[in-house]
């Protein structure tokens, strides 16, 4: 059985896309045959930042139509033959989607699969709530800014109650908080939140801090999961998220600026 | 609620059931039963097998004669099962209790809430047997408590239960855009987020940090109070009585407090 993720926040622009690509890569390369899923139907991007997106030929709306197979839609990543991208329609929009439908492929994607990660769109509705309702795991990327907070706020909330788990008083969903986007140095001058502020209004497990950096941009636009770009910290960070989500208990990094100060002085940044 | 490991034969519980009161304002028995029959007729399916309450109060008020066999008879012939009585006198009591029919002795019962929590508690232990009776029945009714209030019950805003309403604990986060409501006392023991709501009718005690908005008494309880150990709520209000963080005093901003209502004005005041 395979261990369904999902990748959710609320708000947009938090860097959902990019934490799905990176983690589904980080746990295929560490050798779980695993499967992510495009649920932003009409907005696709994943295939994008998968850099597959000219052998997209099928989609997930297909699949859940009956126009395509799930093995014709499939694409299997050019970097790791373990891994594979569900691409999402971009003709249709989220009414395509049917909760029957999304349950019945990633039942069959579960015989196959060690882990399926759901990369949800914005917002709390119909797409957004498709991705959660199967879920076992979710994590929840979140900015160090109020409204981000706030809305990962309200998903915990939807993630508690409008879940299969929740609905079947099952286990509830494991949540984790991913805070991506950190910049020490902001967070030192008060523009940003803080780890602790963002804490102590969610208080989840903390799975990792990702950085901001100017690699996730670059590995974007090359369609490169940034967890590729080993040298990167966002990347380092990626590696550190999936490590400790596998059970490894790694010590967190990149909470404080470590720069020396001569770096520092000379403005070196990463 | 689990099983309690004291006994495994049986255990004692105490839950509050929703159960329709039939307030009767004539004696003539004839009367009584056919305007039944033609509400029942409405809906026949709610009304079958319906537990009730007969709510003798007016007719005592204005002196008309009750017998009270003949009504549970009458009660029973076309299908509702009468499983108590208020408001009657020593000898209609005597008469319901021999029926099997417990009573409730409903002294002044508007007007003094601590007399009738009082008897609500004594009434289970009383009546033990007859109480298990109710909750089987009862507990169909629930959902459509707010229909019967309106079909037989006009004149009552809220009708005494038969037993105290048990507080609601809360051990999850309230997160924002949840709302939560308790018919009683509401217990949170996580943090309650910006943007969640919590209302209850009785209390409400937050044993931790406290942003979102909690309504107390919300159906009129102005004795209701609200507590918690770090207030940062949005708004806090007692039977409708509200303020904002706007007008809260910075002072006790982070503090642990109790909100309660003193001559119709809402006082915050810091639990030293």
């Amino acid at each position: 059985m395979a261990r369904i993720i999902v990748v959710t926040s609320g708000k947009g622009g938090v860097g959902k896309t990019t934490t799905s690509a990176a983690i589904a890569m980080g746990l295929a390369r560490r050798g779980f045959k695993t499967a992510v899923i495009d649920f932003d139907v009409g907005l696709r991007n994943l295939d994008l930042i998968m850099g597959c997106e000219r052998r997209v030929v099928y989609d997930f709306i297909n699949v859940i139509n009956g126009e395509a197979s799930l093995n014709q839609a499939l694409i299997r990543d050019k970097n790791c033959n373990l891994l594979y991208i569900l691409p999402a329609s971009q003709t249709r929009d989220k009414d395509a989607l049917t909760l029957e439908g999304v349950g019945r492929i990633l039942e069959e994607l579960s015989k196959d699969f060690k882990y399926i990660v759901c990369d949800s769109p914005a917002g709390i509705e119909k797409g957004a709530n498709l991705a959660l309702y199967y879920a076992d795991d979710a994590f929840v990327v979140t900015n160090p800014e109020v409204s981000s907070v706030r809305d990962s706020d309200r998903m915990l909330g939807i993630l508690a109650s409008k879940s299969r788990r929740a609905e079947l008083d099952e286990e509830p969903i494991k949540e984790y908080l991913l805070l991506t986007r950190y910049d020490p140095n902001r967070v030192r001058s008060g523009e940003m939140l803080g780890l602790d502020d963002v804490q102590d209004i969610l208080s989840l497990q903390l799975l990792g801090i990702i950085p901001e950096s100017k690699s996730v941009l670059t590995a974007s636009n090359a369609g490169i999961p940034v967890i590729l770009d080993e040298k990167s910290e966002a990347g380092q960070a990626y590696e550190d998220v999936v490590a400790r989500y596998l059970g490894e208990d790694r010590p967190h990094r990149f909470i404080d600026d470590k720069k020396g100060f001569f770096r520092k002085l000379f403005g070196g940044r990463s | 609620m689990k099983m309690s490991n004291t006994s495994s034969v049986l255990e004692f519980k105490s839950s509050t059931f929703f159960t329709p009161i039939l307030i009767l304002f004539s004696n003539e028995i004839a009367a009584i039963e056919q305007t039944l029959q033609d509400k029942i007729s409405l809906a026949p399916d709610f009304f079958k097998n319906s537990p009730l309450i007969i709510d003798v109060r007016e007719l005592n008020k204005s002196a008309l004669e009750v017998n009270v066999a003949e009504i549970v008879d009458m009660l029973r012939m076309i299908g509702l099962f009468p499983i108590g009585l208020r408001g009657g006198n020593e000898q209609q009591n005597k008469q319901a209790q021999k029926l099997s029919i417990p009573v409730d002795a409903g002294r002044d019962i508007e007007n003094n809430l601590a007399v009738q929590e009082q008897n609500q508690q004594k009434a289970p232990d009383k009546h033990s047997a007859e109480s298990t009776a109710v909750e089987d029945v009862g507990t169909q009714e629930k959902t459509a408590e707010t229909a019967v209030s309106k079909t037989l019950d006009a004149t009552e805003k809220s009708a005494p239960q038969a037993v105290p309403v048990r507080a609601m604990i809360i051990a999850q986060p309230v997160r924002s855009g949840q709302r939560i409501y308790a018919q009683g006392d509401l217990v949170v023991m996580s943090q309650v987020s910006a943007g969640a709501e919590i209302m209850a009718e009785g209390n409400i005690h937050v044993y931790n940090t406290l942003r979102g908005r909690a309504l107390a008494g919300v159906q009129g309880n102005t004795s209701a109070r609200i507590f918690c150990l770090d207030l940062q709520a949005e708004l806090v209000s007692i039977a409708g009585d509200y303020k904002t963080s706007e007008h809260m005093t910075k002072q006790l901003q982070k503090k642990p407090v109790q909100v309660y209502l003193q001559d119709h004005a809402l006082i915050i005041k810091e639990i030293a």
